[in-house]
């Protein structure tokens, strides 16, 4: 076809769709569609019976991003900072805001500390991997075509970095203590 | 009680945790006896998503019943059945005033750019999920519904999240009558948009990924037309062919930040952590879908850059459409298509899977085994 006004015919018109997939059409019209328009100004509709809510107590100090005007009235509190990722954090969130690539690298560093900190206390945690052998890991694979399954190989080689980032460290500290 | 615990990329198990506590006078405690595994989890677990620490408890997509509440809620009671959708949000907000529940500002003091989010790393506000017997549920009167009567446990925890969004994925496309539909993604969020665009009176539904068993699925499940790009030297040129050279009028980007396809994008996201996400399937959208067409985007990314294909949106005139689902404004409509047949939320589940067992349903859902398309956590 060449490139003409009209729009291409579709293998089949809306009166055969509507017969053969269930509820073809039943949205056609946008205004049976609830995200339709996105922003829709109604204070009431979400039942909550504050205008500003009550605060929720800050048991330490919350570190919070420095485009927000004051901590929000609720805030998670899962894993408080700590130690030198801790510290990595609230530096983070202290001096960068958002917009800075330099706070999310700073972050996403100081999750790798993390996880070194948390390598110096046992036990070992599993990774799931015993179920290659119970839900068919190589079956699941193997003439599959998958495009993913070259880089699978790489997955124990991020598992294992910290590991060999530590080795390498320690290796460096006490070769330079013997000297 | 017992939780899953984040170790570290690819490690977690299950730990004894203090049961949380009333933080806010509108809190609940749920206790959870239904939960999911979110692709988007696959991001943490991956240790893509900024500050994620050791010890956090994920897990956005969750069911259950009120074990206590605070002393200001007024609309649950502790035995409720309750499905909590997994933004968290406060109601009265400059946002969630405009139905932007999923952008709330008054839940996230670590970012302004996201909303609150169970289980979702300190970039989404540094709450404990639901992958866990307990879980604390801010805004206990704005947030959870009741599970209706008649509403399958397991229909309930796919609402929460992944059904809810899939549908918002198609509302985003502004889809007309006749408009021909491209899904990038056969996971539950694809399956979902793409058996959603025909309630939008879409005219052809293509969908696109590399799992064989997926595509299936979306053929059986979304009545869709379904192509593997590992069988194509270039999937965008063949979108061009099978649309005469015009494109589709509507993408979606159903994978986000882990997408494969190209080995040099999904390396520097998902295992160096130099991009935001590996924008891989929402490059072959922009490149898939028509001038002027518009360009669903409901994969998850992480906040950092990624190296999207911008200035083929800008030449070709696109419609770039995103956002977090605000999950409570979908359900009514949504339990009118379940209750009529119109969408089967459960037929995608495929694996049932103990709380004690979730390191494994992480990597079976993770490496994409035993034709795993969507987990879920019998608590």
């Amino acid at each position: 076809m060449a490139y003409t006004p009209d729009k291409p015919k579709l293998p089949e018109s809306s009166d055969e769709l509507r017969a053969r997939i269930p509820g073809w059409g039943a949205d056609l019209d946008p205004k049976d569609r609830p995200s339709v328009p996105q922003e829709i100004f109604d204070p009431g509709f979400s039942g909550a019976h504050w205008e500003f809510p009550e605060r929720q107590p800050e048991r330490w100090p919350r570190e919070r991003s420095i485009e927000h005007k004051f901590l929000t009235p609720v805030f998670g509190t899962s894993c408080p900072p700590r130690g030198l990722s801790g510290a990595i954090r609230r530096f983070s969130y202290a001096r960068f805001s958002e917009g800075r690539a330099a706070h999310w690298l700073l972050l996403l560093a100081a999750d790798r500390v993390d996880s070194l900190e948390s390598r110096l206390r046992p036990p070992l945690t599993p990774t799931g991997t015993r179920s290659e052998l119970s839900h068919h890991g190589l079956r699941s694979r193997l003439g599959r075509n998958r495009a993913d399954a070259g880089h699978h190989l790489l997955d124990p080689v991020v598992v294992a970095a910290p590991w060999i980032i530590g080795a390498g460290l320690a290796y460096a500290v006490v070769r330079r203590i013997t000297r | 009680m017992r939780a899953m615990v984040y170790r570290g990329p690819y490690r977690i198990r299950i730990e004894e945790k203090d049961r949380p506590v009333v933080e806010h006078p509108n809190d609940a405690i749920v206790r959870v006896t239904r939960a999911a595994i979110c692709g988007s989890d696959l991001h943490l677990y991956h240790g893509m998503m900024p500050d994620t620490r050791v010890g956090m408890t994920f897990g956005h997509e969750f069911v259950g019943v009120v074990d206590e509440v605070g002393p200001s809620v007024q609309r649950l009671k502790p035995g409720d059945r309750v499905m909590v959708p997994f933004n968290i949000f406060c109601g009265t907000c400059f946002f969630c005033a405009r139905g932007l529940y999923s952008n709330c500002h008054n839940v996230n003091p670590n970012a302004t750019a996201v909303g609150g989010i169970y289980g979702y790393s300190h970039t989404s506000g540094g709450y404990d999920g639901g992958q866990a017997e307990f879980v604390r549920v801010p805004f206990a009167d704005v947030g959870p519904s009741l599970i209706p009567d008649w509403l399958d446990e397991d229909d309930a925890v796919l609402l929460t999240d992944a059904l809810a969004t899939g549908y918002f994925g198609a509302q985003l496309g502004g889809i007309v009558e006749g408009d021909v539909v491209v899904v990038f993604g056969a996971g539950p969020v694809g399956l979902y948009a793409a058996r959603s665009a025909w309630l939008m009176g879409a005219g052809r539904v293509i969908v696109i990924d590399h799992l064989d068993y997926r595509l299936e699925k979306a053929r059986s499940f979304a009545y869709a037309e379904t192509y593997n790009f590992t069988e194509y030297d270039d999937i965008v040129v063949h979108m061009k062919k099978i649309t005469d050279h015009l494109g589709a009028d509507v993408a979606i980007d159903a994978v986000g930040a882990e997408a494969d396809g190209n080995l040099l994008q999904h390396v520097t996201a998902a295992k160096l952590k130099l991009q935001g996400g590996s924008p891989v399937a929402l490059n072959w959208a922009i490149d898939s879908v028509r001038k002027g067409g518009t360009v669903s985007v409901m994969g998850a990314y992480g906040p950092m850059f990624s190296a999207v294909k911008f200035g083929d949106a800008v030449n070709k005139g696109l419609t770039l459409r995103m956002n977090q689902c605000p999950v409570k404004r979908q359900w009514p409509r949504l339990f009118e298509h379940v209750r009529n047949g119109y969408l089967k939320p459960s037929e995608i589940v495929t694996h049932r899977i103990p709380l004690e067992h979730i390191a494994e349903g992480y990597h079976i859902f993770s490496a994409k085994l035993d034709g795993c398309i969507k987990p879920l956590i019998v608590v």
